[in-house]
């Protein structure tokens, strides 16, 4: 969006403030996130800087709460949980989900619109909500507070985002292919292996991503559905939060940003890929 | 050469009509598609929908006095509602609450009445610790032991919600009772919560949408404009935070806004602000718009990006080359055209902020809860869960409603997923 050299000086002036106030949203976007590093190595138990720290005096920094954090067996507990769950919920959902997105892009599937809908359901029903029920539900059947019961809870939140990233790959998709390799003699398992898995595999990734993040980053449903045996990562934040602040959280949290950077790169890197496999051109 | 067939149907190899054929063939591959998705939709049924529906009945249902006071409850069918019962009433209430303390189960009858009259819990409970040692004739003996069984009202409510279902749970979520006499009237003033608090969460959720939409259209429109290696990168930055776990967010707001936190401690070193008058920013409704803000920004940005990217420049050039200024060219060209996307951000924002939980019990104070937090203190804390169904399924339908406009206008799948 580059200047034109017969820019009017308010056009330049707006030009410039425009791009000023973007700045600024970027820094709301991201300053946040980015001042909880430098925070997590405080010496001092605060949430904010401290006058060393912003004198850069080495003293005032130290890795006093990454040491808290591994030396804690709650903590350790928490993330064996949280990568469990996370796993396995991943697995079934992406199973689940890719299955089921394949029945959906076939032009023949009847009721379309009314399947997608329900099937995307637990992405935009209030996560309150859907705890809320599975509270009783689960207890019911004696699912509450085991981590087969979370896995389950977790599995249905992350259906949606690989049945839409699948559903997105397989738009476009030429079923004459599938076709071409039945009259050559493959079976529909082989025909499944060979010729769609290659082409769907970005999104299955990508989804299967979403649907980890979506399970790792929960926590109203594990408020709700776990005992202490079975506290996420996210759980314990929250506790640590509601109950004993000290910047061990900050230490986490700045972990978890170290995650998410590195997904959002796979993600990222993934779906060029896939750009690229089906040519098209952004 | 062979003869043609009689009929003129064409008929395949075997001699079925092709038209039957095709049609078998056809439901085939409905069926096959069909059950590819049913594993799912199966799933899906039995993990989310039915808990839901289980959870949302629970609105409704009111099986405490029928259950567990069954005589009574049969007793006063055909009381007329004018005076104090008979004597038959009394003796049936006495074999419930003699019953009922014995089953241990007297303490969820009193729990049910007291919603409705407080106090409530008291007379049962009491009335059932006696209940034993009472002689005949029981009416003039209860009312001995408390004066209340004489009051029309008690017993008024003791048949209303005998009834196996009741629209209580509906009346307390939209600060209405059945006043003494039985008739549907305000709570109130001082219990008149829940109406205030809808409102405050469709305001917040208003607020956040239109501050999303504030800050989200300036960086979709420089997104989209520039060249797809810079706004790649600059894409980053939106979708790094969309990554982040939402507690490590909550919490670096918690580190930002609190009293001693960061921007505190930059107003007080700018002079802006004196020590001792550092600014509450958070455990109020400021945090809560704030946090939030900020959490659901991506989710305007990138519905606006992807429309924005389709919108071609040369209709501004258009504009401008037909002398429009380039104020009024971005506002009578560009914009509307930018509708779709600015539709789908706001709705899709305004869905997930409505239904919100995490970050206003965090940041939120006692002023900026919204209708979640107490669906989860009802849920939780008062254990009120006939309370808590009814306004879960007000929150429901609200935001069912807006998935289907959402469905309508956008498309569920077509939503970006960065």
């Amino acid at each position: 969006m580059a200047l034109p050299t017969y820019a009017s000086p308010v056009e330049r002036v707006w030009h410039y403030a425009f791009h000023i106030i973007c700045a600024l949203i970027f820094l709301f976007l991201i300053a946040p996130i980015l001042v909880i590093i430098p925070l997590s190595f405080n010496v001092e138990p605060y949430f904010t800087f401290t006058s060393g720290m912003l004198a850069f005096d080495p003293e005032a920094y130290s890795l006093r709460w990454y040491r808290d954090f591994i030396n804690n067996p709650q903590w350790i507990h928490s993330i064996e949980n949280s990568v469990f769950i996370g796993i396995a919920s991943t697995i079934l959902a992406t199973v689940l989900g890719t299955v089921a997105a394949l029945g959906l892009s076939r032009p023949e599937m009847p009721f379309r619109n009314l399947f997608m809908g329900i099937l995307l359901s637990p992405m935009i029903v209030p996560l309150i909500i859907s705890a809320a029920g599975m509270y009783f539900f689960y207890s019911n059947i004696h699912l509450a507070q085991t981590h087969l019961g979370i896995i389950l809870a977790h599995t249905a939140l992350g259906t949606p985002f690989v049945v839409i990233t699948v559903t997105a790959t397989l738009v476009g998709f030429d079923h004459s292919l599938t076709r071409a390799a039945a009259s050559l003699g493959a079976d529909p398992t082989t025909t499944f292996f060979k010729i769609i898995m290659p082409l769907i595999l970005p999104g299955v990734v990508s989804g299967a991503l979403f649907a980890f993040i979506t399970s790792f980053d929960e926590v109203v449903v594990v408020l709700f559905l776990a005992g202490f045996d079975q506290r996420t990562i996210p759980r314990q934040m929250w506790a640590g939060i509601r109950e004993q602040i000290s910047p061990t959280i900050l230490a986490v949290a700045t972990l978890l940003v170290l995650i998410s950077i590195m997904l959002l790169a796979t993600v990222e890197l993934l779906r060029r890929r896939s750009v690229r496999i089906r040519g098209i051109v952004e | 050469m062979a003869t043609a067939p009689a009929d003129t149907v064409m008929r395949t190899v075997d001699g079925t009509p092709l038209k039957v054929s095709l049609r078998r063939a056809m439901r085939r591959r409905k069926l096959a598609a069909l059950g590819l998705v049913m594993p799912l939709f199966v799933f899906i049924l039995f993990s989310f929908i039915l808990p839901i529906a289980d959870m949302l009945f629970r609105s409704v249902e009111n099986p405490q006095v029928v259950t567990i006071m069954p005589e009574t409850t049969a007793a006063l069918q055909g009381w007329d509602g004018n005076e104090v019962p008979d004597e038959a009433v009394f003796a049936a209430l006495v074999a419930d609450l003699v019953a009922g303390s014995e089953s241990r189960e007297i303490g969820k009858v009193a729990t049910r009445l007291n919603y409705e009259i407080s106090g409530m819990r008291g007379l049962i409970m009491k009335s059932a610790r006696r209940a034993d040692r009472l002689e005949a004739p029981y009416r003039e003996a209860l009312i001995d032991l408390d004066k209340d069984w004489n009051d029309i009202s008690v017993w008024k409510l003791i048949q209303r919600e005998g009834a196996p279902f009741t629209a209580s749970y509906y009346l307390s979520a939209i600060d209405m009772r059945y006043d003494d006499s039985g008739e549907i009237a305000a709570q109130p003033t001082d219990r008149q919560i829940y109406v205030t608090l809808f409102l405050r969460t469709l305001w917040i959720s208003l607020l956040i949408t239109f501050m999303t939409l504030l800050l989200g259209f300036p960086v979709a429109y420089l997104l989209a404009t520039l060249p797809l290696k810079y706004s790649n990168l600059l894409m980053i930055m939106v979708l790094l935070p969309f990554w982040t776990s939402l507690l490590v967010r909550t919490t670096s707001w918690i580190a930002m806004l609190q009293q001693q936190g960061v921007l505190n401690d930059l107003l007080v070193w700018s002079g802006l602000v004196s020590d001792d008058g550092r600014l509450e920013l958070m455990h109020n409704q400021t945090g809560t718009v704030v946090a939030m803000t900020h959490i659901l920004l991506p989710f305007m940005v990138l519905p606006l990006y992807s429309v924005m990217r389709t919108i071609s420049p040369s209709f501004m050039r258009a504009a401008q080359s037909l002398g429009a200024p380039r104020f009024l060219a971005f506002w009578r060209v560009y914009a509307p055209l930018t509708l779709p996307g600015v539709g789908a951000g706001a709705i899709l924002v305004f869905i997930l902020a409505i239904g919100y939980y995490i970050t206003p019990a965090l940041v939120g104070g006692t002023s900026g809860q919204l209708i979640s937090n107490f669906i989860a203190y009802h849920m939780q804390s008062s254990l009120n869960w006939g309370l808590a169904a009814a306004l879960g399924s007000i929150l429901l339908s609200c935001v069912l409603l807006l998935y289907y406009i959402y469905n309508r206008i956008v498309g569920i799948e077509n939503m970006k997923l960065g």
